[in-house]
């Protein structure tokens, strides 16, 4: 039997006490329906996950964020939709759970409501990417609104034809003082050309490996995050349905029961129906590139990870990778 | 109901279950150390101890609340908090 003393020098055990410690339970909201923007590829839309009534009244929304606090939720992940456009239900969540914002960026957080709160801005590669796929270049407007800001980081989605250019995007982002979590497009709409080939992810690793070696105070990352993103395998084992971690749990019918985030929801804004996962209920789960749920898989393999030292470590690095991302600890 | 509801046999039938539950190797209930930390030792996670959890409330026909988990830290502690449910049945 592996034990942790075992596996990790002092250093290594102390890094791992830091997040063991962490209890957190997630759950996602899509907070509205509505959106400002209407990009190519996004999931929401794509999969119809809007077509239910929203939610209008806030006190409905004050009685169900304390029934989900009381359930033991303790951090509300919000979407959309463009959660900034509704800035009372945002309000909400905040007063009564920590809560992560993942917005496009192009309407400011109010910091004097919001001192603390996580924020997360989509961007979808450089500018003629994102004038492709989103309609405008967002990145002009979402770093005026958040420069130099604490509580923010950039979410880049890489595409295809991004592989080989992104450190000009991190040069952007380093320039206004701000971090960045790189994920992968998934293409839910098979927007032309935006789809994966044999090889491009291959290169993609390596080059996202180069930049966290070059801009490792800007890049919230880790090496083992990138190969399991880009392979889609961990410890030899295929990432799919049958290893998704981020299923809404009332929906998880899988048997034997998968290792998964324990008491997990994503709500729709109808504050009644769920949606099945974190992502697009339409999506194919064996071509599913979603970061957040291949971050979860590896966190909640832990034991999994116990053969080897190394192994180990590549858990505990994408641990401290989750939790900086949601600042429970330094950046 | 295990046989044996004293302290020392109580040890033994929770570590048995945590050695059955996670499937540990190169350990017996004869060697486990109850005095070590199941979380920053053996890694075991919530969803390991809200497994654990369910074998012993079954086994001792006992409820154990999800927010005293944290304080399930060792055999020993488990086997304390085990005989508190069961003091107060009676
Ligand atoms: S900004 Fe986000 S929610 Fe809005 S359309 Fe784009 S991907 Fe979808
Ligand atoms: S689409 Fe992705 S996140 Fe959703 S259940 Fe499938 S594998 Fe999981």
């Amino acid at each position: 039997m592996k034990t942790i003393s075992a596996l990790l020098d002092s250093d290594w055990r102390d890094r791992y006490r830091r997040i063991a410690s962490l209890n957190i339970r997630s759950s996602i909201y899509d907070l509205t329906n509505r959106c400002n923007l209407r990009c190519k590829g996004c999931f929401f839309f794509s999969s119809g996950e809007h077509h239910v009534t929203e939610e209008m009244d806030i006190k409905k929304w004050e009685g169900f964020i304390d029934r989900e606090k009381a359930r033991g939720v303790n951090l509300a992940i919000l979407i959309g939709g463009e959660p900034t456009l509704c800035m009372d239900r945002l309000e909400a969540f905040y007063q009564r759970l920590p809560t992560y914002c993942a917005t496009n960026g192009l309407i400011k957080v109010p910091r004097d409501k919001f001192p603390d709160m996580m924020v997360g801005i989509s961007l979808w590669g450089g500018g003629e990417d994102e004038k492709v796929l989103r309609g405008k270049d967002t990145f002009a407007v979402s770093s005026k609104n958040y420069e130099g800001d604490p509580y923010t980081y950039y979410l880049y989605t890489v595409t295809p034809k991004q592989v080989g250019k992104i450190e000009p995007v991190i040069k952007r982002i380093v320039d206004v003082g701000l971090k960045v979590h790189l994920q992968l497009l998934s293409n839910d709409e098979s927007v032309d050309g935006f789809s994966w080939r044999q090889g491009e992810l291959a290169d993609l690793r390596a080059e996202m490996d180069e930049m966290l070696d070059h801009y490792p105070q800007t890049i919230i990352s880790s090496k083992y995050y990138h190969e399991v993103i880009t392979t889609g395998m961990m410890l030899g084992r295929r990432f799919g349905w049958r290893e998704c971690p981020s299923v809404t749990e009332s929906l998880d019918n899988r048997q034997p029961p998968v290792r998964r985030l324990i008491h997990f929801y994503r709500w729709a804004a109808d504050l009644q129906t769920v949606h099945r996962c974190c992502t697009s209920a339409t999506r194919d789960c064996a071509t599913c590139k979603d970061g957040a749920a291949h971050m979860s898989w590896v966190m909640v393999n832990k034991r999994e990870h116990m053969n080897t030292t190394r192994d180990m470590q590549n858990w505990i690095e994408v641990y401290e990778m989750f939790a900086k991302l949601y600042r429970l600890i330094p950046w | 109901m295990p046989e044996s509801k004293d302290k020392m046999g109580i040890v033994r039938h929770v570590a048995e279950i945590i050695i059955d539950e996670l499937k540990l190797e190169d350990i017996t209930p004869d060697t486990f150390n109850p005095e070590m930390d199941l979380v920053d030792e053996l890694g075991i996670d919530s969803m390991d101890l809200a497994t654990i959890a369910l074998v012993l409330q079954d086994e001792y026909k006992i409820v154990i609340d999800e927010d005293d988990y944290p304080k399930l830290k060792t055999v020993r502690l488990i086997c304390e908090y085990i005989e508190e449910k069961l003091a107060a049945k009676h």
